[in-house]
């Protein structure tokens, strides 16, 4: 009797630790082996290094954001690249490692996908002066050979908030963010300010699904949708979600509770099921790829950029998409708001 | 292939035959996690010759470095499930308790109060005080209430995540154009300096390593020299016969994860002083269920525990390479590493089953030869 449940308390352990050790890394199957070479005629001997954060491409998010402006530039300039992809839970030397694994390989440029690897591209930049590198979302390192790719997240969330507030009709909206860090605190603050600046006693219930160390709020749908349901519960008829994989859930709420939802990151009318498409009002666009294109059209063009540079309204690096056309009526409005941040006559907070 | 047969077995030593039977076990487990590896990387078409050669090949120093300082703070976490397993408590709660600990520590570090190592001091001991405090919650609870401490560590895992986040963002330091939150950093007099185990970048290892041998002493002769080793031991072995024996089962309880709280505690520490010098939005998550893990694999043992730590650590190390250079998926490191844990769990069943039997055959044989009047077991064993 006692020895058989030690038994199973040792499975459990087993089972336990299995999971601990394998999730957040569902979906990665082999991306890294499929490693495109010349696409389409053109070719260059550049060899690009792609270090993804948790969830690697195919996250359906940001990660598969920076893989398509990689994809792009691959098949516009003909050169090849190897990817990796940070797991969760890793050490921070395993993605001091993942960087140097490149550095050494003769990889540049090499580029960071996520501030998660800013204190290890901080000590591998140093190491490794002759290579070059990019960090997205992450503008703190100082040195000639970083790149920091950064977002005015706060001005594109600014024009979808004020998008809600324009069609909301209950004057009441909401906002699931998916793990409370200062990044994802821009979206909400800059959906808030949007909202305001249309209709000033809009009411905003805000959300976040976890707290760091714990990332999970960025995959989990059964999070996403239970947070979007309350809100619709309570009176709110549309989500704004800035949460990664947990959005599909929020998307089927709103389904659900006929109401309307926004998605983040890249055009998710285009790439939600179908079954859902039509509760997305529009998306908050963070072109993470044209950023990357962008980075691998100067570094063919021969010059590695330096220093930061932010992708904002004025440059399309963030902005708010169309399809679907259920903001067509109120694109005039939108697009008056959109010109008057990029002439600074509205700024937009980055802290809620 | 390790074990001998029972024909053979019985004439020799019962010694070599326990030895050969220890040893057998995590080589039959080894040899079953590699086919069964080998197996999933044939499904998945991916070239098994590689990956073998990728894994096992030689470490560089600065991966060495990496291996050992991982594997401190693997050992760490593994030494404080252990303590709970030899009572027989499930302490889940490693991973809570380092994480409230590493925060409160990076705090009062960060603050320096104290000059030089006597502000370190006062962090490990602040650590080990929270850790020892978060998990003696489950056990004040367990010993009292009688609530399983499976359930609490687990739900105690959760309010430490929530606790701290909240706590992080009141006492974290913005730092400008970055998106990760972090504590004020320990200044550079208070950091435990690396020892430098070759040239280049990143060959250093954490001096921590040398606390942590100690703490596997400390618990070796806590288990194995103490009274209170005894009582734990025997706690754990059948609490009905250690209440017989005089022993308080509640003392034992709340000491028992005390000290594996105040073990737990430490699990951050190298990480702290060693590394990261602050503690912040990406500090290593999940250390305690790795540890959870490398407990299992080591038996308990300090130097089982040793050597599990190095394994995973070493794992973990070639993710890297597999990725970039062979191009395969990193998961193919979690499966080995969940492979590995259930072959040890089941060789150990097996092999302590087939002494079972092997013991039981002998003593057949002895009982079967004594009605005949010849000789007795140990003349037996001699002669024959």
């Amino acid at each position: 009797m006692r020895r058989s449940n030690k038994l199973a308390a040792l499975f459990t352990a087993g089972i336990l630790s299995l999971a601990a050790t394998s999730c957040g890394s569902d979906d990665s199957g082999g991306t890294a082996s499929d490693d495109a070479s010349g696409g389409s005629g053109a070719s260059s001997d550049i060899k690009v290094g792609m270090a993804y954060d948790v969830g690697g491409r195919g996250d359906q998010s940001f990660n598969d954001s920076a893989a398509a402006g990689l994809d792009q530039a691959i098949e516009e300039f003909g050169m090849t690249s190897d990817e990796a992809e940070a797991e969760d839970g890793e050490a921070e030397s395993a993605r001091e490692e993942r960087l140097r694994t490149f550095a050494e390989a003769g990889y540049d440029p090499v580029i960071a996908v996520g501030f998660a690897y800013a204190p290890a591209l901080t000590k591998v930049s140093a190491e490794y002066p002759d290579v070059h590198f990019a960090i997205i979302d992450d503008s703190s390192i100082e040195a000639e050979n970083v790149a920091g790719l950064v977002f005015a997240e706060e001005q594109g969330s600014f024009l979808v908030g004020a998008a809600a507030a324009l069609k909301s009709e209950s004057g009441q909206i909401g906002f699931v963010g998916g793990v409370e860090t200062p990044l994802i605190q821009k979206f909400e603050a800059g959906y808030a300010a949007g909202a305001e600046a249309v209709n000033p006693d809009i009411q905003i219930d805000s959300t976040y699904l976890t707290q760091v160390p714990d990332f999970s709020g960025f995959g989990d749908p059964a999070k996403g949708k239970t947070a979007a349901q309350g809100m619709f519960d309570g009176g709110a008829d549309i989500v704004y979600h800035a949460a990664g994989g947990s959005g599909g859930g929020v998307f089927e709420a709103a389904s659900e509770a006929g109401a309307l939802a926004i998605g983040v990151d890249s055009d998710q009318f285009e790439t939600a099921d179908p079954s859902v498409q039509d509760v997305i009002m529009t998306s908050m666009l963070k072109n993470v790829d044209v950023a990357v294109l962008e980075y691998l059209t100067e570094v063919d063009g021969g010059t590695f950029p330096s220093g930061t540079t932010t992708y904002d309204l004025a440059v399309d690096g963030v902005g708010y998409s169309t399809s679907g056309g259920q903001v067509d009526d109120i694109a005039d409005q939108l697009d008056e708001f959109k010109q008057q941040i990029i002439d600074g006559e509205i700024t937009v907070p980055t802290t809620p | 292939m390790n074990t001998v047969t029972p024909t053979r077995a019985t004439r020799t030593d019962p010694r070599l035959v326990t030895l050969v039977l220890r040893l057998g076990a995590p080589a039959l487990a080894l040899v079953a996690a590699f086919a069964i590896t080998s197996l999933v990387l044939v499904l998945a078409g991916d070239p098994v010759g590689e990956v073998w050669s990728t894994i096992l090949s030689v470490p560089e120093t600065r991966n060495l470095a990496n291996i050992i300082n991982n594997a401190t703070v693997l050992y760490l976490s593994g030494v404080a499930v252990a303590i709970g397993f030899r009572m027989n408590l499930f302490n889940i709660g490693v991973d809570g308790q380092y994480r409230t600990a590493a925060f409160v520590a990076a705090v009062v570090a960060g603050e320096a109060w104290l000059p030089g190592f006597l502000n370190t001091l006062l962090a490990l001991m602040a650590a080990m005080a929270v850790g020892a405090a978060w998990a003696g919650i489950a056990g004040v609870l367990r010993a009292t209430r009688g609530v399983s401490e499976v359930i609490s560590t687990i739900m105690l895992n959760f309010i430490s995540i929530s606790v701290v986040a909240y706590l992080l963002r009141k006492a974290a330091v913005a730092e400008p154009g970055s998106n990760s939150l972090n504590t004020k950093e320990v200044p550079e007099g208070s950091r435990i300096p690396n020892l430098s185990i070759g040239d280049g970048p990143s060959t250093e290892v954490y001096g921590f390593v040398v606390i942590a041998a100690l703490v596997g002493l400390a618990y070796w002769f806590m288990l194995n020299r103490t009274r209170f080793g005894f009582d734990l031991r025997a706690t754990g072995q059948s609490s009905t016969a250690a209440i017989a024996s005089g022993i308080s089962v509640k003392k034992m309880t709340i000491s028992a994860m005390l000290i594996s709280g105040a073990v737990a505690g430490l699990v951050g520490m190298p990480i702290l002083f060693g590394s990261s010098f602050t503690y912040g939005s990406t500090f290593q998550p999940g250390l305690g269920f790795a540890g959870i893990a490398i407990a299992l694999l080591g038996r308990n043992h300090p130097i089982g525990i040793a050597l599990g730590a190095l394994l995973f650590a070493f794992l973990d190390e070639q993710s890297n390479p597999l990725q970039i250079l062979v191009g395969v998926s990193p998961d193919i490191v979690n499966i080995t590493q969940g492979v590995i844990v259930l072959t040890v769990v089941v060789s150990y069943e097996l092999v302590r089953r087939y002494g079972v039997r092997l013991e039981q055959h002998a003593v057949a044989r002895a009982l079967a030869a004594e009605p005949a009047g010849r000789r007795d077991t140990s003349e037996k064993e001699v002669s024959a």
